[in-house]
């Protein structure tokens, strides 16, 4: 381990703006595109159940 | 004819064959199956490349600890470059033989390639700050990856403006074709030109113990973003794969299975 103490990982030897700048943004795209996909996953699924229960109620009303 | 010709087993049909007759339905099944295991796979190794990178690596000599930039630097860039090239050879059995199953991974990738080009620019910024005294210099190296960002933003923004799935499929595989051409100027730009950018590879001034660290924890951290791109782009394809087929049986029976949560 190269930190002493926690106070110096965070500053970085002064560049800690630039490092935490990096790797937080790089954290915050990464969790961005997960989430977008997960949402949009989600809205589909949706979609497709409705698609279900209209054709089930079509069925139901045609064997009538 | 002779009896012993009978009893061959049928012709293999080959990974050419088996490439143009694999259905998005058999994609849809592998991919939901692998992408859990990729996205862990992911996780280990970024925690892991984190530890070396953050953690254990000394800094160098000339950069101090903006150096750590370089292991989120260095994998984004690698990954722009392949996920392009990746996206080109799947541009030609789109074009070719109106593959089905081809346009829906290259389209896939497109927005995760564009996710590292941009990481691989803002990383670099940030990095050249300090190191350079500039946030950004328009030198080959940094003006072709910007080109190769705003080639992924074309593709995506292609995919999104026309209607008709087949058009659009076809429209970004021949602008695919086209940008692909930069991803070799990326790459040799620091070669082919003086540029303020280091040459190929990973830049090592660090202290001797320290070459080993920094070699693997980049490439950890490559072979985590890999991992990522994977699991995001088989997640995308098989959105896209259930948005197309949302009509077909298969998509049905598994919906009615609960076979999709």
């Amino acid at each position: 381990m190269h930190w002493d103490s926690w106070q110096a990982f965070w500053e970085m030897g002064g560049h800690g703006l630039y490092v935490w700048g990096a790797y937080a943004v790089t954290l915050a795209v990464i969790v961005t595109e997960v989430a977008i996909l997960l949402v949009k996953r989600k809205s589909i699924l949706e979609h497709l159940g409705r698609l279900t229960r209209l054709h089930r109620r079509q069925d139901a009303a045609q064997r009538k | 004819m002779p009896s012993h010709v009978r009893a061959l087993p049928p012709a293999s049909p080959g990974i050419t064959g088996l490439w143009r007759t694999t259905r998005p339905r058999d994609f849809f099944r592998q991919a939901h199956r692998l992408v859990p295991w990729f996205a862990l796979s992911a996780a280990i190794l970024a925690l892991a490349a984190l530890a070396l990178g953050l953690g254990i690596a000394a800094p160098a000599v000339d950069q101090g600890d903006a150096f750590r930039i370089v292991f989120l630097h260095v994998p984004a860039a690698w990954m722009s470059l392949a996920i392009f090239v990746a996206m080109a050879l799947l541009s030609l059995p789109t074009l070719t033989h109106r593959q089905r199953l081809s346009p829906i991974l290259a389209s896939a990738l497109a927005p995760t390639g564009a996710l590292f080009a941009f990481l691989a620019l803002w990383t670099g910024a940030l990095w050249g700050r300090p190191t350079w005294g500039s946030w950004w210099v328009w030198d080959a190296r940094l003006s072709s990856e910007l080109l190769l960002f705003l080639f992924y933003l074309a593709i995506v923004g292609l995919q999104m403006a026309i209607e008709d799935p087949r058009r659009a499929d076809r429209a970004s595989a021949v602008l695919t074709l086209i940008g692909v051409v930069n991803v070799p100027v990326v790459y040799f730009s620091v070669q082919w030109w003086s540029t303020l950018h280091q040459g190929t590879g990973i830049a090592l001034n660090v202290p001797e113990a320290g070459v080993a660290v920094s070699t693997l924890g980049t490439s950890l951290m490559a072979l985590a973003f890999a991992a990522y791109t994977v699991a995001a782009a088989m997640a995308r394809a098989e959105n896209t794969i259930l948005e197309r087929e949302r009509r077909s049986n298969w998509v049905n029976d598994l919906r009615n299975a609960n076979a999709l949560g």
